[in-house]
């Protein structure tokens, strides 16, 4: 174990401006790529149920 | 034989490898998350203090994957583009296209991390040393490759104008992956050689290759789940996309 105190994990030896802000950056774009990806899916999806029930209604 | 080339060749088609990868990606989002944790437990709590680098050294966790993924999608971008461009196959091009955000996320984060580690350890975000900016042209061919298609609006003239960008790309990868070699650079020799033993501690190495692992795994889920959203973007006027019980539903 490197860390005597969560204070001391967070404070990273004085580089943490450096290590959180890689992390950080790192994190946020793995989260948010992931759901932008995901809405993209849902809303070709959204298109296409559209087309179908548009089709339904004009050829019953 | 005759059989494995039959399946392989069904699963060129879009019509199946969008049930396939639909399947496969609930697994890969599992692995991601295992390597993820224990490699960053092994990031932060295992693998001890650098003598030199202090904490500050820890962000090789995820700097040296990230470089790593960034080069190595890049080259099975440009493989994907290359058959789409040989066989003329559907599917390649949409997996080239799938790929390509998702690898220039990838050089992004290598761009990222490696100025904060830069900035303490040599006193500068940035250098136009050979690396760095052999790194940073891998940024911008994912970019334009991006723009490109982007800009055509027939998918299929798209592809192939893609696929020659990508393909005369692919001769940055060695360029950045020798830059260290080939040229006196600030930055530090490769972290792992095949030719000899790794310098560095045993635990500092596991930390990077789970993380490396997980980065892998993250980019397979996220370009699987992207090219489904291109396989419908593109089939949209198929019987089979109308099929679909998403679609029905």
């Amino acid at each position: 174990m490197n860390w005597g105190s969560p204070a001391e994990f967070f404070a990273m030896g004085g580089y943490a401006l450096y290590v959180w802000g890689s992390f950080g950056v790192c994190a946020v774009l793995m989260i948010l790529e992931p759901i932008l990806v995901r809405k993209r899916q849902s809303s070709i999806l959204r298109i296409l149920r559209r087309e179908r029930q548009a089709e339904i209604l004009e050829n019953p | 034989m005759s059989n494995r080339l039959i399946s392989w060749f069904k699963y060129a088609s879009p019509q199946s490898f969008y049930p396939l990868a639909g399947r496969m990606i609930p697994w890969f989002w599992a692995l991601t998350a295992v390597f993820g944790v224990i490699g960053l437990w092994v990031s932060f709590f295992v693998a001890p203090t650098d003598f030199q680098q202090g904490e500050g050294y820890r962000i090789i966790f995820i700097h040296v994957p990230a470089a790593w993924m960034s080069m190595f999608l890049y080259v099975v971008m440009a493989t994907w583009a290359g058959l789409g461009l040989a066989l003329n196959t559907r599917l390649s091009g949409m997996m080239a296209q799938a790929i390509a955000p998702t690898g220039a996320l990838m050089a992004f984060l290598s761009l990222w991390t490696g100025a904060l580690w830069g900035k303490p350890m040599w006193g500068a975000w940035w250098v136009w040393d050979a690396r760095l900016t052999s790194a940073l042209i891998l940024f911008f061919l994912y970019i334009g490759f991006i723009a490109l298609q982007a800009a055509i609006d027939d998918a299929r003239r798209a592809d192939k104008a893609g696929a020659i960008l990508a393909l005369v790309g692919v001769v940055n990868v060695p360029i950045i992956y020798f830059s260290v070699k080939w040229w006196n650079t600030l930055h530090q020799g490769s972290t792992i050689n095949l030719a000899k033993a790794p310098s560095m501690a045993t635990t500092m190495l596991w930390g990077m290759l789970l993380m490396a692992l997980a980065f892998w795994m993250y980019s397979i889920a996220v370009a699987l789940t992207r090219v489904r959203a291109i396989i419908l973007e593109r089939e949209a006027h198929t019987e089979w996309v109308k099929d679909l019980n998403e679609v029905k539903a």
